[in-house]
């Protein structure tokens, strides 16, 4: 036991690290992409010339001073700003200090987006609308994980019924995404019956006392979570129940029928074990297009979360953010990643027992 | 051609295949029963280009599924109505237009608007406006009313006729009754007529797109958007622009996946190992978020957005899939053997070891195709559309942002996006009976 632990520890280190590495280019291209025009460096030149016009402008030491006078001013302490903060370098030194900086989601102050408490910090804002995000996302995929595994256990006991065809010719469904089908769901549930919200998180204003606020945001998470699972649950089950089905009629499974294990028994430690590390797969890719899908179907529902942010600071072309929401889906999709496949380890023996180099 | 038979075995691939070849006859369709050009133009809503459409009104169909009879619009050009031109001295001639229509539908219209074109001596005149109802009762619209080259006068926005009327004056101008509160006015039928009178210097003509226009509830088979629009339009040009973007970039990206794949693995060693760590890079790569980067900063040019998912979708997790089953695909006995006659690495690769993996590519391709045609639609409905070209997913957009739902205008919304799904199921059906056909395993469960 003793040594597995460490196995799995010294695997996910490894995996960790590597993942690590994998973060930081993707962060360097989007620094890249983001700065290939010079977005970013305009922007914060902008930031600076307008700063610095605005203490000149501001010090009454100045206001004697001619017109020209002032605007010469102003040049020349822009571009003294600008050198001391890098701006004039090449363009390589530049994109690793944004990069090194978009890591550490210091990325200084957004250009027109305010967040909650009044901050204008982009980090701030970042983690301010963060917890939205992860609860939305995590409840609906939980909930779509064990529906769906649950579901196609089910259907593998009943192949061929009704139900199971039935599923199999709603698989297709999943071709839209999830937005898509909060669309309909705000149609139905808002517009024509009227009885779920059209979108928010809360009513406005919050409820005060907990109860009334833990139910309105209950509520408000109806649409939204359906929305997803709606959008993703028969092709899921479909390819799940097809796992099970292609592993129930494995030799091991026929030997613990005959040995008269309960029917429980053999679909817990026979069928469900090996079939997890393709399920974990197929659903670690699923959260990863649900991530970005956080965007437009936060901006559907009005969920205040950093898709919705996302999509708001590219309404205002408020680069910093764009940046920064680009960082933390990147962070994001790596712990997905790490997640999964720590639990991959964890479930499959094969790798627990390749892992560690020793005994290679 | 084995294919097709075995397709038709499987009811939901006819429907899937049914669906599809629609969408491809309604594609050709457009693109020559309405030039690029002129499709563009008219989305483009310059001025002049949609004056006679109603504003946000639901197709006419909907006439069938209500008891009323909805009004449409109703057109009453120049040469339809009675003008009498009579010289009153000094170089002056009194000109009256009065344009008759019987107005025998059940609701009221939507707006009421006419449109004067002249051609004028001075830069302007002005002219009185009168109205008179089936039961004989006349009204004054407006007097002194500006008339230049082209000018209109909008009779539903007239502030002080909605004063003297207590109503929306397209509402009080065919109501029975004006006593009686908005919600419980009875509408007149009958014969209307509204008179335009002015005094111009002789010489000066009216031209013949002076109009009236009793705007309908009902418009076009697609309805109207904010910009009196026919979605008709879009909803057309829609169609192959999503056919085009979803198998364009469902080629570019699994077929490149797929190529790259088999060399990759065929070679093995450095070339392999350089092909996983960059699919595993890919899969960390916001592609989303990066893509609306992209399209914020640089172009939202539909061939540009085109280019770049090709691009971010080349090392793509079907690269892992592939890799799988090229390397089974690599030890088998005829691979050995091509490698005995002497055939080069890339005649193995592309005459042996990839044509072996081609039932797996092939449902992957089709059945990819819907989720790249919502991808378009995605950046539409966040707003990064391409600029110019009428799609489905800007007309979602519009919906979303003139909050057509609330105001129950749900035509606009449910058509495109009915439409999007409609494609995605064709698309998708098909795709999972082609994954039964060459993929016998999974029929069997």
């Amino acid at each position: 036991m003793q040594e597995i632990l460490t196995r799995l520890g010294r695997h996910s280190l490894l995996r960790g690290a590597s993942l690590l590495l994998t973060v930081l280019i993707a962060i360097y291209l989007t620094v890249v992409i983001a700065n290939w025009g010079g977005a970013m460096d305009d922007a914060r030149r902008a930031q600076i010339r307008f700063d610095v016009t605005q203490q000149i402008y501001a010090n009454p030491e100045y206001f004697q001073l001619p017109q020209s006078e002032l605007q010469r001013l102003v040049d020349e302490r822009s571009e003294a700003q600008i050198r001391i903060e890098g701006l004039d370098r090449p363009f390589i030194e530049r994109s690793l200090r944004y990069t090194r900086n978009a890591i550490t989601l210091n990325l200084g102050r957004s250009e027109h987006i305010m967040g909650d408490t009044g901050s204008r910090m982009v980090r701030n804002i970042l983690l301010d609308r963060l917890p939205s995000t992860l609860l939305l996302i995590a409840t609906a995929e939980l909930l779509l994980f064990f529906l769906a595994l649950f579901g196609a256990l089910f259907l593998s006991r009943r192949y061929g019924s009704f139900l199971d065809r039935l599923t199999i010719g709603l698989a297709p469904t999943s071709a839209a995404p999830a937005w898509f089908y909060g669309l309909f769901l705000i149609l139905i549930f808002a517009a024509v019956l009227r009885v779920l919200p059209w979108g928010g998180m809360t009513e406005a204003p919050p409820p005060r006392d907990t109860l009334g606020y833990a139910l309105s945001l209950l509520r408000h998470l109806i649409l939204p979570v359906s929305a997803v699972i709606i959008g993703a649950i028969f092709s899921s089950i479909y390819s799940w129940r097809t796992f099970f089905l292609m592993y129930s009629s494995e030799d091991y499974v026929e030997l613990a029928k005959a040995k008269g294990l309960s029917s429980r028994a053999i679909e817990r430690r026979y069928i469900l074990r090996p079939t997890m590390p393709p399920i974990l797969t197929s659903f670690l890719l699923m959260l990863i297009t649900m991530w970005m899908g956080a965007i437009v179907l936060e901006t559907v529902f009005n969920w205040p979360g950093i898709g919705r942010l996302y999509y708001q600071a590219i309404q205002v072309y408020d680069t910093p953010i764009i940046v920064g929401v680009v960082v933390i889906f990147g962070y994001l999709l790596a712990v997905t990643v790490f997640l999964l496949d720590f639990m991959y380890a964890a479930l499959d023996p094969r790798v627990r027992l390749s892992m560690g180099g020793g005994r290679r | 051609m084995k294919t097709l038979r075995e397709l038709r075995q499987y009811p939901s691939a006819v429907a899937g295949l049914v669906i599809v070849a629609i969408f491809v006859v309604i594609a050709i369709y457009t693109v020559i029963a309405l030039p690029y050009n002129e499709a563009i133009r008219l989305w483009r809503a310059g001025p002049g280009v949609w004056d006679n459409n109603a504003r946000r009104a639901p197709p006419v169909w909907f006439d069938w599924f209500t008891s009323d009879r909805l009004p449409r619009t109703t057109i009453i050009p120049l040469d339809q109505a009675t003008m009498t031109v009579e010289p009153i001295g000094g170089g002056m001639q009194r000109v009256e237009i009065a344009f008759d229509f019987d107005y025998l539908y059940d609701r009221f219209p939507k707006e009421m608007t006419v449109f004067v074109e002249a051609q004028l001596a001075t830069a302007r005149g002005s002219m009185s406006v009168h109205w008179r109802k089936p039961d004989g009762e006349t009204i004054t619209l407006v007097e002194g009313h500006e008339i230049r080259a082209a000018s209109s006068y909008r009779v539903s926005q007239d502030m002080n006729l909605r004063a003297a009327l207590g109503v929306t004056p397209h509402m009080g101008l065919f109501a029975q009754d004006l006593g009686v509160p908005a919600d419980d006015m009875k509408l007149l039928r009958g014969d209307y007529q509204m008179l335009l009178r002015t005094e111009l210097p002789e010489g000066d003509v009216f031209l013949e797109r002076t109009r009236l226009v009793v705007f309908g509830q009902v418009e076009g088979y697609a309805g109207t958007d904010h910009q009196r629009r026919d979605i008709i339009v879009a909803l057309l040009w829609g169609t192959p622009i999503a056919l085009l973007f979803g198998i364009v970039a469902a080629v570019g990206a699994q077929v490149s996946t797929f190529v790259l794949a088999g060399i990759g693995t065929w070679f093995g060693g450095k070339l392999n190992a350089i092909f996983h760590r960059l699919t595993e890079l890919n899969m960390i790569l916001p592609f989303l978020a990066i893509l609306i980067m992209f399209a914020h900063f640089y172009s939202r040019t539909i061939w540009t957005i085109l280019g770049l998912v090709i691009l971010l979708n080349i090392f793509s997790a079907s690269m892992k899939t592939y890799h799988a089953m090229f390397l089974q695909a690599k030890e088998l006995p005829y691979i050995e053997a091509a490698k005995a006659y002497g055939a080069g690495n890339f005649r193995i690769i592309f005459r042996y070891l990839l044509p072996r993996a081609l039932p797996i590519l092939l449902p992957q391709f089709v059945m990819i195709i819907p989720s790249f045609v919502f991808l378009e639609a995605t950046l539409a409905v966040l707003g990064l559309g391409d600029p110019i070209l009428p799609t489905w997913g800007k007309v979602i957009n519009d919906a979303q942002s003139n909050s057509a739902m609330y105001m129950g205008q749900y035509y606009w919304m449910v058509l495109p996006a009915g439409l999007l799904m409609t494609i995605g199921l064709g698309f998708a059906l098909v795709g999972f009976a082609l994954d039964r056909v060459f993929n016998p395993r999974l029929r069997t469960m």
